[in-house]
């Protein structure tokens, strides 16, 4: 069972591009939700992190803030 | 035993990157991200060979080419302390450590601290240092942009759109960036001009919830939900004590991008060369490159 991953970005941030070509090498399916565009969800993004920094990753629930390339792996069990 | 570490993948830490691995050389690239500022501009409009072109894409052709060859990049790490111990480098990093014949830093500027309580606890909690990246989220908000020259009346100009009012915190008497931009933020209707104030703090609970502006004798509080720091850049080159550096900070080089410690090289923004621009660092990366080349070529190790 593949797990679920959720991308809150801007389209004007590097490590949210970064972040994004990871899982796409990676062959990870994610959604992507603009929080530039998308208040409801950029609020959602700001409650479940407890920060306002882009990029969030939610990955089954687990938080990661920022492109923390070992944790996303770690979390996505890549290593 | 290396013959070459890079610190830096920006347009001059790739270019070395690009010239060390057509020379064969043994070598390794070390860098918190890659791109460095150029990742962080939004459309570059004077590098040869595109007209347009956002930064991060030029920083995936970068990239995309440096990629050709076999060059070990490692991505994510930042180094503590680089050390010249006899005829060689030990390059510490929070991960592990490195030894090399020449080093050439390419580590570039980093965002200036604004040095006032609050600053470290709300960073990312409403307080950032790219309103380009986190501006977005402050829709209908009240924000602060601490800085008086480009960079904050840029991202004032852009937040006047977004945000719902927009505090600029300038520490001199009058605005030093472009006065095209300037008049336009004085015209704006939801846009106040705080000249000759100066930050004291930033307040809050979980996120922010204000600041502190010192004007004269004058202590005002401004309840605002988001504060951009933009006040210019520094040298990163503080892992680097043991080199001439200018009054900047920025390490002194000469035009075959020496510094002043035999086999340490040092190329782009983070030296004392006077344009900083994309194409220039890209062209200074290259030559330190081939400085470290023949360096290693003529010592018989």
């Amino acid at each position: 069972m593949p797990k679920k991953v959720t991308v809150y970005s801007t389209p004007t941030c590097p490590y949210c591009t970064r972040a994004k070509q990871f899982l796409t090498d990676n062959r990870i399916a994610f959604d992507n939700v603009d929080v530039s565009v998308d208040t409801g969800r950029a609020e959602e993004m700001i409650q479940k992190s407890g920060q306002m920094g882009v990029p969030v990753l939610d990955i089954d629930g687990e938080i990661i803030v920022g492109f923390d390339r070992e944790r996303i792996q770690r979390a996505l069990g890549l290593t | 035993m290396l013959d070459l570490i890079i610190i830096g993948a920006g347009p001059a830490g790739i270019t070395a990157a690009i010239y060390a691995a057509r020379k064969k050389m043994n070598f390794v690239i070390i860098s918190r991200d890659v791109g460095g500022q150029t990742a962080w501009s939004g459309g570059v409009e004077n590098y040869t060979g595109y007209q347009f072109i956002p930064g991060i894409e030029l920083v995936a052709k970068f990239e995309e080419h440096m990629k050709t060859f076999a060059v070990p990049l490692h991505e994510g790490e930042s180094v503590q302390e680089l050390m010249r111990q006899r005829d060689m480098f030990v390059v510490r990093t929070d991960k592990t450590e490195y030894q090399a014949r020449t080093v050439i830093v390419a580590s570039g500027k980093q965002s200036r601290e604004l040095g006032v309580p609050g600053e470290k606890e709300f960073r990312n909690k409403g307080l950032t240092y790219c309103a380009t990246c986190d501006g977005p989220l402050f829709a209908n908000k009240d924000v602060a942009v601490i800085g008086g020259g480009n960079s904050a009346l840029d991202a004032a100009l852009q937040l006047m759109r977004i945000a719902r009012r927009v505090y600029l915190i300038n520490i001199a008497a009058e605005l030093t960036g472009d006065s095209a931009i300037a008049e336009k933020l004085k015209n704006a209707s939801n846009v106040a001009i705080y000249n000759n104030a100066r930050i004291t703090s930033v307040n809050g609970a979980q996120m922010v919830a204000g600041i502190t502006v010192q004007k004269a004798a004058l202590v005002d509080f401004l309840p605002v939900q988001g504060v951009f720091v933009e006040i210019g850049l520094i040298p990163s080159a503080e892992f680097i004590r043991d080199v001439r550096k200018n009054e900047y900070g920025e390490i002194m080089v000469n035009c075959k991008s020496e510094t002043d410690v035999p086999g340490l090289f040092a190329a782009g923004d983070v030296t004392d060369v006077p344009a900083k621009q994309i194409i220039v660092a890209a062209g200074e990366g290259a030559k330190a490159a081939l400085s470290a080349f023949h360096y290693v070529a003529i010592h018989s190790f």
